[in-house]
């Protein structure tokens, strides 16, 4: 999960999604501490206000809990974790199927190739 | 407070009549990323060295904390030139002194944390160091300075894409929250995703004065793209 920033959209939408991602793989464990603001600035190249910007974001969703003290946790709501999950993938099963639409396919004969891959695959 | 930088209707005419500035207007707020950018030839150099100074303006003001540039400004000014001014035959370590005897605000712990980083000997002497690690040495000292304004001039030009990547890196996480660093570069695609601001400047004037994220949203492409059509020859 590196920092593949692309300058076509805004940067700090592609931080947030690369944060979720690290999130819901376990990268940074619930309960666990994120790296500060500028470390994360620093690891993507990006300026830390942006950053500043994704975080905040992150925290304002829930999977971050800013500390009293300094710097913020990963929420230890696993639920909300799993949430974020499956609204991802939905997401990615939303353009799949648009991508597919526009080939020509339904949703049956989305489903049925789906199912040929998986006997591909065995 | 006073902004940090405040540029006045500034003119610079040289000699042979040549107009470099035109009657400037420019305010340089604390605690961002700026990138100074416009072609070869529009004066961002001139700008930056009036600036630091380094010139005199034919006419208008230049104020940095609201005062001219003068002795108070420069300890609080830290300046990456175009070109090296260092000598060859010095050695980094003698380097770090100079920066040392020079500068209140120099921190050699900093940089020689940098420099042990990068596994840069300070017994190397300037002259035998490539041309990349000389510009990562020269930034380096630099950005040891807990300065409240960094002028960097043209810092990424002519390295490779790790060296370039590594000076970026190094301007994020040594400039602290209420300094500003201002990078003159025409090379934006580069550094785009590190600014804040970008003041585009051609023939002596500001054109452009914007947020990164407020010219995305308001032209719908990125810096670098409306770069090439507000420059576009």
């Amino acid at each position: 999960m590196a920092w593949k920033l692309d300058s076509d959209r805004p940067i700090y939408a592609q931080i947030l999604e690369v944060m979720q991602l690290r999130i819901i793989a376990g990268v940074y464990r619930s309960g666990e501490k994120i790296p500060s603001v500028r470390e994360l600035a620093a690891e993507a190249g990006v300026n830390p206000n942006t950053m500043q910007k994704a975080l905040a974001e992150l925290e304002k969703e829930g999977l971050v809990m800013a500390q009293r003290t300094s710097g913020r946790i990963v929420t230890e709501d696993m639920e909300m974790i799993k949430q974020t999950r499956e609204q991802l993938a939905r997401e990615q099963v939303q353009e799949f199927i648009d991508k597919m639409e526009k080939l020509g396919f339904n949703k049956k004969e989305v489903v049925a190739l789906l199912e040929q891959m998986e006997v591909k695959d065995e | 407070m006073n902004e940090l930088v405040e540029v006045n209707n500034l003119t610079k005419v040289y000699e042979k009549k040549k107009l470099a500035l035109d009657h400037m207007n420019l305010t340089i707020p604390r605690g961002r990323i700026i990138g100074l950018l416009g072609p070869n030839g529009s004066g961002k150099t001139t700008l930056i060295k009036l600036i630091n100074g380094l010139l005199e303006p034919t006419e208008g003001e230049i104020l940095v904390n609201g005062r001219r540039p003068g002795p108070e400004s420069k300890a609080c000014v830290s300046y990456l030139p175009e070109r090296t001014y260092f000598q060859g035959s010095m050695k980094v370590s003698e380097l770090i002194s100079y920066f040392t005897d020079f500068y209140q605000d120099f921190s050699p712990e900093r940089a020689r944390q940098m420099l042990a980083n990068l596994k840069i000997s300070e017994d190397a002497r300037l002259k035998t160091l490539s041309k990349g690690t000389k510009e990562k040495v020269q930034l380096i000292m630099v950005m040891s300075r807990q300065a409240q304004l960094y002028i960097l001039d043209e810092p990424i030009a002519g390295v490779d894409p790790a060296a370039r990547d590594y000076i970026l890196k190094t301007i994020i996480s040594n400039y602290s929250e209420m300094s500003t660093v201002l990078i003159s570069t025409h090379l934006i695609t580069d550094i785009a995703q590190v600014l804040d601001e970008v003041v585009f400047i051609r023939d002596g004037r500001v054109v452009l004065q914007d947020t990164v994220e407020h010219i995305r949203e308001t032209r719908g492409k990125s810096v670098d793209a409306f770069f090439r059509e507000v420059f576009a020859c």
